[in-house]
């Protein structure tokens, strides 16, 4: 006899109000929080919509993080040198961005993008994205504009007195430094974006955490699947810390 | 056009005021610097020297008063004070190099992205002036391998890459241990021997007094007295000079 006969028979076994040893329980709650009717599935599709939503949401948040720090930098850079009207008032957009976006809830972000502003669109993973790539945003825009800053402001002088435009110099110059100082930051933020993703589920999309919870509902057992959600989470975190870290140990290696 | 003796950087007036007008860093500063000078400004802490040297090339904004850099007026700000920068050459007092570069790169990137010189050109000449201070072993190092002297002469030489018509010298020395003084001052002092215009923000009145061909004394932000070195240090009029010089000499 195999082992998912065996479990179905425990299965009906326990229905039918036998109790169970705590072996035969262990294999039971097992089958039917990963293998019944192919359960397994839904995990799947759930880390495929979790990644989905976080690598999405994640390019999102650093363009608009990197293009909030540049404007902010360059105002606050440039404005002695070349005032001007049209930068005060991006700068002053970004501002509120990054004051709005930090001081308000993901939740309530997410609810007020999924329930009010787009509330007649079913893709689901795009509303997600969109609401954790903003987020994201406005706090990446602030780990960069930390790191720009970071760099002594000789570097700059240096690079600017040897004839190198603005542009010149931070890229060669300010960006490679900054980089380094950014990136144990920003994979920080790449971590807590893959976790927090999880409250997707009160727009209704289908993500790791849904996963278990419509588990959870169905076997009227929480113990195997949010536990495996936590295992699967966690090893997660722990391929991409480890993608960071080595990331970062490259890029110390290249200064000695 | 363009022969020894004739103004370089003409300053009239410059003033520059900090946060807001609270702090006067220069009242109406006017001097000339002709090429060929070796122009060595002293004077006690916060009296604007180097708020004085930071202006010529604008790394400071002046808040008054004009720089015109040969005959450019430069605090015009219509001017692209890069193609000016390129050549006005400038050393810190903190050298500044880029520790993510090998001397090498430190030395040819202005050259390559500013210039837009083709890289071996620039290799080799960086390496020449290498060589010149003795450091042509160090081009694949990085400067954090390198001691303060060693940074300061590779600064030097980054400026010097550039090919400048004038070099600005912010405190060369003063971040620096005693004993590597020496190297980065003789560099300077073969450069002034070179004919190279030079603006010195110093604390080193030895090398004032002997490289200098003019001495500027700051204080308050003005140019209390300016003179030859032996007058300036040997015959001092204004009575702020004497008792700066019996702190420092």
């Amino acid at each position: 006899m195999g082992w998912i006969d065996w479990c179905e028979q425990l299965l009906a076994s326990a229905q039918g109000g036998t109790v169970l040893g705590p072996w035969e329980k262990l294999n039971k709650d097992f089958y039917q929080a990963f293998v019944q009717e192919g359960r397994w599935n839904m995990y799947i599709e759930g880390i495929g919509n979790t990644l989905k939503v976080a690598v999405l949401a994640l390019i999102l948040g650093f363009v608009l993080g990197l293009l909030v720090a540049m404007v902010r930098t360059f105002h606050d850079q440039r404005r002695e040198e070349r005032p001007s009207f049209l930068l005060g008032v991006l700068n002053l957009v970004c501002k509120i961005y990054t004051t709005v976006i930090r001081g308000t809830p993901m939740m309530v972000q997410l609810l007020i993008m999924g329930f009010v502003i787009f509330k007649s669109s079913r893709n689901l993973v795009g509303i997600a994205a969109l609401s954790f790539g903003i987020n994201s945003g406005a706090y990446v825009a602030e780990i960069i504009r930390g790191g720009l800053m970071s760099v002594d402001s000789g570097q700059m002088e240096a690079g600017r007195s040897l004839g190198l435009n603005y542009i010149q110099t931070m890229w060669h110059i300010i960006i490679p430094q900054a980089i380094k100082n950014i990136l144990p930051a920003l994979g920080n933020e790449l971590i807590t974006l893959l976790k927090e993703t999880s409250i997707v589920t009160v727009i209704g999309l289908r993500d790791l955490t849904k996963a278990a919870q419509l588990i959870t509902g169905k076997t009227y057992g929480g113990f195997m699947a949010l536990f495996g959600v936590a295992l699967i989470y966690l090893a997660m975190v722990m391929i991409l810390s480890w993608l960071v870290n080595r990331l970062e140990r490259r890029l110390r290696s290249s200064e000695r | 056009m363009s022969g020894k003796g004739d103004v370089l950087i003409r300053v009239e007036n410059l003033e520059k005021h900090f946060k807001g007008g609270q702090i006067h860093a220069l009242n109406g500063v006017t001097a000339d610097i002709r090429r060929g000078e070796v122009v060595v400004v002293i004077g006690p802490s916060g009296s604007g020297k180097s708020t004085f040297l930071r202006c010529l090339n604008l790394l400071e904004r002046p808040t008054g008063g004009k720089v015109s850099f040969g005959g450019v007026d430069i605090t015009d700000p219509k001017v692209n004070i890069d193609i000016h920068r390129q050549k006005m050459g400038m050393v810190f007092q903190h050298f500044n190099l880029f520790p993510h570069m090998t001397i090498l790169e430190n030395m040819t990137l202005a050259p390559i992205k500013a210039l837009k010189k083709n890289k071996e050109a620039s290799e080799q000449k960086a390496l020449a002036l290498l060589d010149r201070v003795g450091l042509a072993d160090r081009a694949a190092a990085y400067p954090g391998q390198l001691s303060g002297g060693q940074k300061q002469r590779i600064a030097i030489v980054r400026a010097l890459c550039m090919e400048p018509e004038v070099m600005l010298f912010d405190e060369p020395t003063s971040a620096l241990d005693p004993e590597m003084v020496g190297e980065v001052l003789e560099v300077m002092r073969d450069l002034a021997g070179e004919g190279m215009t030079m603006v010195v923000v110093t604390h080193e009145m030895g090398f004032a007094r002997e490289v200098g061909s003019r001495v500027i004394f700051m204080d308050g932000g003005a140019i209390v007295e300016e003179n030859s070195p032996e007058e300036l240090f040997g015959n001092p009029s204004s009575e702020r000079l004497k008792l700066f010089l019996a702190k420092v000499l």
